[in-house]
């Protein structure tokens, strides 16, 4: 890929990908912080998904305690620096704080938490005191934000907690799925290392098997694969608790599913969602076609010299994800950036502050086209499309790149292989205690819900935390914001 | 355009906005620079024995993000030589003849002393004498300023010294820190004041710095306390200069001191009975160019209002003070909800239940509502909602006959 030169240099990529919202200066933050009305029974802590205590850490941060500060966050969402960073909170929090409101602009919430998160993370605070063992052990599938929180919770619990992914590094979506100018890498690894120290065990580059085979492998980006090979020993097994890989011909890497679960009391399910969804038209293997998250990855090395980006780029679909797409391939300086989606501006799923962004990035709309084939000669030259409009005109959009923004494929055949319940859309099915069709198996998250933010997939931890204390304590747990 | 020009106690301004004694009337330069910005007339900073200060002085209260709310110093009176203040004094009154110079005036409790420094400084031109009565810090401990002011013997017996030999109106400084700012007042009448002026600063310590342990300002590891003043101390001033308001022995013209920061603060002083104002604390936060807000808005609510001159307001609110005993029970004002101005910041709820009568409740769509058998009408709730308009107290008796505790318990007996 490293053909893929950019236009831009070194310098003007990196200023392209600088913070989009900076960290606030202890001024800004002081005044900021002030600003706030300390409202009882607050919208923001009511729209916050995890229910953060908003006017509680930001009075904190106006009376210099950010460690209570960076807590009051922690508490309620183990990855609420991240959260600050990637959350949609014109959507969530700061939307609640103006929606009735005297002025016009909502106290910026996001980046009071980030700066008391920062603060936490900086200076490497340890800001929860985890128990003894309580002698029961838990195994988290993937280290996305769903697992993250799990683990967080389970260990401050008590629970020896071993979260297995499949990656070389920790923190799934959040590692390798956020837009750069939103957080880096490292942003996520620093949050990853903070819950690492509350005793948690990462088993990097670690594959879950579940041991059956699919017709078509599903990827595995979050620890979970379903076997290339049959192995019909799927489901139950014979008291095997035995994790050397080599007992069930499975790769050095591989784990099998069963005896994951053999080997914990409890098992929680964060695996995510698979594969970009194929636009399912002639040519999409084509050179030059690729998926989104696989072009937001690339990104996400800071390697902007090895990102593959083509001179005019078609991005199919209008979701969040789209829009991270696009504007990165914009910021590393591709001239042309287009955003084909079939329907109109009104029904485009991204929210509008990132449309308006995408826009004010000179990114270039395609209302109402349907890709009907990816016309090349060997490598794209041109997305065919039909349009939408009642016309069924056929044009072409000249482009040397597509990239695929239109969902994920669920991770249908993990869950076949190991026997766990998925609804017709193929998300994992659950319980109100989160727990799956599969005994001592809890899920959460994407494969949950099909796909929705970072901060979700938080709540979803805490819940499956919960639920798992209850089913091997019969204690109920109040985690703050639960 | 109303007529700001005032008459107090015979001295003539061009308007009630005068700069009190205090670091920004420290120089001849600096008065000067006042006058050009539109203060009426300034208090030049206490003239004395020349002292030696230490550093630092100063210390403040901040809240939320509004600086210094509250000041609080430790600087003595002028460290300049009385020749060269009174050489100053007499450019700059020669310079301004229309403006207001008073010369402050502190020394020690001497009959000899005070007539030495009040017949030099008294051909210089200056208007009249302000005697520091009120300092509460440093020059108390050596027998003057608030020492004089605290007893009101002393305060009786210097200002007699002063009215021996001053050929100008004489105003006397009172100190708040006293239990009752009448006897003091009354003595310094009884002394043959022309004036008084209130308050001075008020004992304090500012605060500690809770990492190094040192109270504020820290004098190489030691604090000492000092003198409180800006924002925070006006509803004290208020209250001490409508007690001389109200009293019938006090019958001499006020200068409302303590926390006046703008044109609003200046009318309240003018309401209780005071006949013009000093400044200072917003002037060493902002700057001498807050007089032009402070003219054009007095200037601006007399027009609105319909008065012709800034006399005409002097003691209008004097009458409506009273003791609580006075005051009509059967009066009961309620709290009512403007669901369109009110922004669901549940504060009142939150107030009302933790801090007054439990008598908030939400409606299905998530307004506050008020339990009115229940509301006191403490005012509450009103007072801690940060929207306009959405809370409103709202009269609910019938008006009828007034009822007061001390008819009631004059009936009992």
């Amino acid at each position: 890929m490293s053909k893929y030169k950019s236009r831009l240099t070194t310098e003007e990529i990196e200023a392209n990908f600088a913070e989009i919202d900076p960290k606030l200066s202890e001024a800004e933050a002081l005044f900021e912080a002030n600003k706030c009305l300390y409202c009882y029974d607050a919208p923001c802590t009511n729209a916050c998904p995890t229910h953060i205590d908003v006017p509680s850490f930001i009075k904190k941060i106006a009376s210099d305690n950010l460690r209570g500060s960076a807590r009051v966050i922690f508490d309620a969402n183990p990855i609420g620096g991240s959260c600050a960073h990637v959350c949609p909170v014109e959507v969530l929090c700061e939307g609640a704080c103006v929606e009735k409101t005297l002025v016009e602009k909502p106290i910026q919430i996001a980046r009071l938490q980030r700066y008391a998160t920062d603060h936490a993370i900086d200076n490497s605070i340890d800001l929860f005191e985890i128990p003894e063992s309580n002698g029961k052990t838990v195994g988290i599938v993937g280290s996305g934000p769903a697992g993250l929180s799990c683990a967080a919770y389970l260990s401050r619990l008590g629970y020896k907690v071993t979260v297995y992914e499949k990656r070389e590094k920790a923190g799934g979506l959040d590692t390798y799925g956020m837009a750069e100018y939103k957080m880096t890498q490292q942003d996520s690894l620093d949050e990853v290392e903070m819950i690492e120290r509350m005793g948690v065990e990462f088993r990097l580059n670690t594959v879950v098997n579940s041991g059956k085979q699919e017709g078509r492998s599903e990827g595995a980006q979050d620890g979970v694969s379903a076997a290339e090979q049959d192995r019909e020993t799927a489901g139950k097994r014979d008291g095997e608790t035995n994790l050397k890989p080599e007992t069930r011909n499975l790769k050095p890497n591989e784990i099998d599913f069963t005896d994951l679960i053999d080997s914990h009391e409890a098992v929680f399910l964060s695996v995510g969602l698979g594969k970009t969804n194929d636009l399912g038209v002639p040519g999409e293997d084509l050179e030059g076609v690729l998926e989104s998250l696989e072009f937001i990855e690339a990104v996400k090395s800071r390697n902007w010299n090895e990102v593959p980006l083509g001179d005019a780029v078609a991005v199919v679909g209008a979701g969040n994800t789209a829009v991270d797409v696009v504007t990165q391939a914009k910021r590393l300086g591709s001239p042309k950036v287009m955003m084909v989606y079939r329907r109109t501006r009104r029904d485009m799923s991204a929210f509008d502050y990132e449309y308006e962004l995408a826009k004010s990035d000179a990114v270039e709309f395609v209302w109402q086209a349907s890709p009907i084939e990816i016309v090349g000669n060997g490598k794209v030259e041109a997305l065919r499309c039909k349009k939408n409009d009642g016309s069924e005109e056929i044009f072409d959009i000249p482009c040397d790149m597509v990239i695929k923004a239109i969902g994920q494929k669920k991770r249908t055949a993990f869950y076949d292989g190991a026997g766990i319940e998925t609804d017709e859309k193929g998300r994992v099915v659950i319980d109100e205690s989160m727990k799956t069709s599969l005994d001592k198996v809890f899920a959460g998250g994407d494969c949950v819900n099909g796909g929705a933010e970072a901060v979700d997939a938080s709540q979803a931890g805490k819940k499956a935390a919960s639920g798992i204390h209850r089913a091997l304590f019969g204690e109920d747990i109040e985690f703050a914001g639960l | 355009m109303a007529d700001l020009t005032t008459n107090f106690a015979g001295i003539t301004s061009p308007n009630p906005f005068w700069l009190a004694s205090a670091p920004p009337t420290n120089m001849g330069s600096m008065v000067e620079r006042a006058f050009d910005a539109g203060w009426g007339g300034a208090v030049w900073k206490t003239l004395g024995e020349p002292i030696v200060n230490v550093s630092s002085r100063l210390a403040a209260i901040d809240d939320g993000n509004s600086r210094m709310i509250g000041l609080n110093n430790i600087e003595l009176i002028t460290d300049r030589s009385l020749e060269v203040n009174l050489k100053e004094i007499a450019e700059c009154k020669k310079k301004y003849p229309d403006h207001t110079v008073i010369i402050s005036l502190m020394v020690e409790s001497k009959r000899e002393a005070w007539h030495e420094i009040v017949k030099k400084s008294q051909d210089t031109g200056a208007d009249g004498f302000e005697l520091n009565f009120g300092c509460p810090h440093g020059m108390s401990e050596r027998g003057m300023g608030a020492a004089m002011g605290q007893v009101p013997e002393y305060t009786c017996m210097v200002t007699e010294w002063v009215k021996e030999v001053s050929e100008l109106p004489v105003i006397v400084k009172l100190t708040p820190n006293v239990t009752d700012i009448v006897p003091p007042a009354r003595a310094a009448v009884k002394g043959g004041a022309d004036a008084l002026s209130l308050i001075n600063t008020i004992n304090s310590i500012i605060g500690v710095d809770i990492d190094t342990m040192i109270p504020y300002p820290n004098v190489n590891g030691m604090a000492a306390h000092g003198g409180y003043c800006g924002p925070a101390v006006k509803p004290i001033a208020l209250n001490m200069v409508s007690e001389l308001g109200r009293d019938g022995e006090v019958n001499v013209p006020i200068s409302g001191i303590g926390g006046i920061s703008d044109w609003r603060d200046a009318v309240e002083f003018l309401l209780l009975g005071s006949n013009n104002v000093q400044v200072c604390t917003a002037v060493m936060h902002y700057g001498y160019r807050i007089v032009e807000d402070m003219i054009d808005g007095l200037n601006n609510y007399l027009d609105d209002k319909g008065f012709k001159s800034v006399h005409d307001i002097i003691g209008k609110s004097v009458e409506r003070v009273t003791d609580w005993g006075n005051l009509d029970l059967n009066y009961e004002v309620v709290a009512r909800v403007n669901n369109e101005n009110c922004v669901k910041c549940n504060l009142c709820y939150v107030a009302c239940e933790d801090g007054a009568h439990q008598c908030f409740s939400f409606d299905k769509d998530g307004y506050p509502v008020v339990d009115e058998p229940e509301c006191v009408g403490c005012n509450l709730c009103a007072l801690v909602c940060p929207a306009p308009g959405a809370i409103a107290m709202e009269r609910i008796d019938d008006g009828g006959e007034k009822r007061t505790w001390k008819e009631m318990t004059s009936e009992d007996a």
